[in-house]
């Protein structure tokens, strides 16, 4: 295949072919022991509009499904490069415009047999399946397009791809949020489904979560012993955001935005008081939005209890409860990278996330070389909060000690 | 120090790269207009084949006298390999970091043997 490069220069390059691409992820593995380490990846994705004409047989609403399946056969490809189709930078990432180059097996679940290449590159052991366009469901205006289509992937993701996967796979499916009562209706059909260990608010929307018509919802995914996790994005619409010319600043500024607007409300409001065992996820803002985030609003909550009337501590307390995902972890200043581990209790908060195959992806490595971690923080974040958490077994015998060794499973 | 084949100077031609092993020791050689270059194959970010990816034209920015933009050209004269697992992109001439030219990947020297050329590790 041609990549255009060097002032439209054509430039052959191999199919690509995952494991070699991930070779040198594989050595750090073996360099590193990681097979030995239960490695739980609670971020990872697939291209799932490749599928689209598959799992959205499985909308219900046949007005909508033929409106959804006939706008795949007009051929009228957006001409407009969407700073969200910039990813690639242009190419430079390459295995996004050789991604249909790679050849899989036609009788195995194609997600699935290149999720199990970078995983055993990576040296992980499972991964938590998120879709990549449907994270943006959330813009939709209308309510019951975003139901359906949330209701067809996670029909089809639930049935057709994490049953094909060895148990590696698992999911927290994405909840129609702007219609409460589809919402609670996600968690009702689909809760207790094998592999589905919590469900997913996609961030890029503005509406309160905090809004009295999702509580029938979030009690419900904490009856079930689930999780519920916030999974940002970005959204170059976005009003505030217009006048970013760049996808860096867009990404930049986005992904923490919408985890910043759900957790003030999330916090200020009280929410981790009414579901104290919900476990909750904050998803690919990266880490450095936090301690930005504890000290402005402990601040406010010092000088203003009378509008916090229902926390019984600080807010940075109820922070330091819940967890978050490591990618794509803010790397350039060891030092405020360390500060930060500190004021999120790390060592049993923090949960490794690769985003494998997104363009900014993390390795293990990323978390296992980090000087200031003690080797239980290390075992822990890579996947012995998560294996807790989202009750996955070791799978071998080294891990199963593993786990022991630094607490996370009983001997 | 062990000099480790690259390849015929005939068929290594302007815009080819190659990467050669000397044991555990990954080297990108590029021969970029003549000059040849040789780099560590181990990206500085996350360790990823930092010269296997693309060869593309530093980009830069008109910067008009009045202090105003008039957008983002290819440079003619600035060249760079990009890291294919993120995109962090190397100078070519120096390989130097872009975005922190503190950064660098090792440089090896390449000698030419009568028709052959040699990286020495």
């Amino acid at each position: 295949m041609d990549l255009i490069a060097e002032r439209g220069r054509r430039v052959s390059v191999e199919d690509l072919n995952t494991t070699k691409l991930l070779a040198h992820a594989r050595k750090q593995a073996d360099q590193r022991g990681f097979d030995d380490i239960l490695i739980v990846d609670v971020d990872a994705h697939h291209h799932e509009a490749e599928h689209q004409k598959e799992f959205c047989q499985f909308i219900e609403n046949e007005v909508l499904k033929q409106q959804v399946l006939q706008s795949f056969s007009k051929g009228r490809g957006n001409i407009l490069p969407g700073m969200t189709g910039n990813q690639d930078m242009g190419g430079r990432v390459t295995r996004y415009p050789l991604r249909q180059t790679e050849k899989t097996d036609p009788a195995k679940v194609r997600d699935v047999e290149l999720g199990h290449r970078w995983m055993d590159a990576l040296g992980v052991d499972y991964s938590c399946l998120f879709p990549t366009q449907l994270l943006a469901a959330g813009m939709l205006t209308d309510a019951e397009l975003e139901h359906e289509l949330c209701w067809a992937y996670n029909r089809w993701l639930t049935e057709k791809v994490l049953p094909e996967s060895n148990g590696r796979f698992y999911s927290m499916l994405a909840l129609p949020l702007s219609e409460p009562e589809h919402a609670l209706k996600h968690v009702e059909a689909f809760g207790s489904r094998p592999g589905v260990t919590g469900f997913l608010v996609t961030s890029v929307r503005t509406l309160p979560v905090h809004h009295n018509a999702y509580m029938k919802t979030y009690r419900a995914v904490e009856e079930r012993g689930l999780a519920l996790a916030f999974h940002s994005g970005i959204n170059p619409g976005e009003p505030f955001f217009k006048s970013l010319n760049k996808f860096a600043t867009v990404h930049a500024l986005g992904f923490p935005f919408y985890n910043i607007l759900h957790m003030t409300n999330w916090v200020s409001n009280g929410l981790c008081e009414r579901f104290p065992k919900l476990p909750v996820i904050w998803i690919e803002a990266g880490l450095a939005w936090l301690p930005f985030l504890m000290q402005r609003l402990d601040h406010e909550h010092m000088l203003r209890p009378s509008e916090f009337p229902t926390l019984k501590k600080q807010p940075s307390d109820y922070m330091r409860d819940m967890y978050y995902a490591s990618q794509p972890m803010e790397m350039t200043d060891m030092r405020g990278l360390e500060c930060t581990f500190q004021m999120i209790n790390a060592e049993t908060q923090l949960l490794y996330s690769s985003d494998y195959p997104h363009w900014d992806f993390d390795v293990p490595s990323a978390i296992w070389d980090l000087p200031f971690l003690s080797e239980k923080a290390k075992h822990n974040i890579l996947g012995g909060t998560a294996s807790r958490l989202f009750n996955l077994p070791p799978r071998t015998e080294k891990q199963r000690e593993n786990l022991i060794k630094h607490g996370n499973l009983k001997a | 120090m062990a000099e480790v084949f690259i390849a015929r100077k005939g068929v290594f031609k302007d815009g080819d790269r190659q990467i050669v092993h000397a044991g555990d020791t990954e080297i990108g050689v590029f021969n970029h207009q003549g000059v040849y270059f040789a780099y560590s194959n181990i990206c500085i970010h996350q360790g990823g084949p930092s010269c296997e990816g693309l060869t593309i034209a530093r980009v830069e920015e008109k910067i008009m006298p009045d202090m105003t933009s008039r957008g983002l050209y290819f440079s003619h004269t600035g060249m760079h390999f990009a890291c294919p697992w993120h995109g962090v992109e190397y100078d070519i001439a120096t390989g130097e970091c872009v975005s922190n030219r503190k950064l660098k990947l090792r440089k090896y020297d390449v000698i030419e043997r009568g028709d052959d050329l040699y990286v020495i590790v």
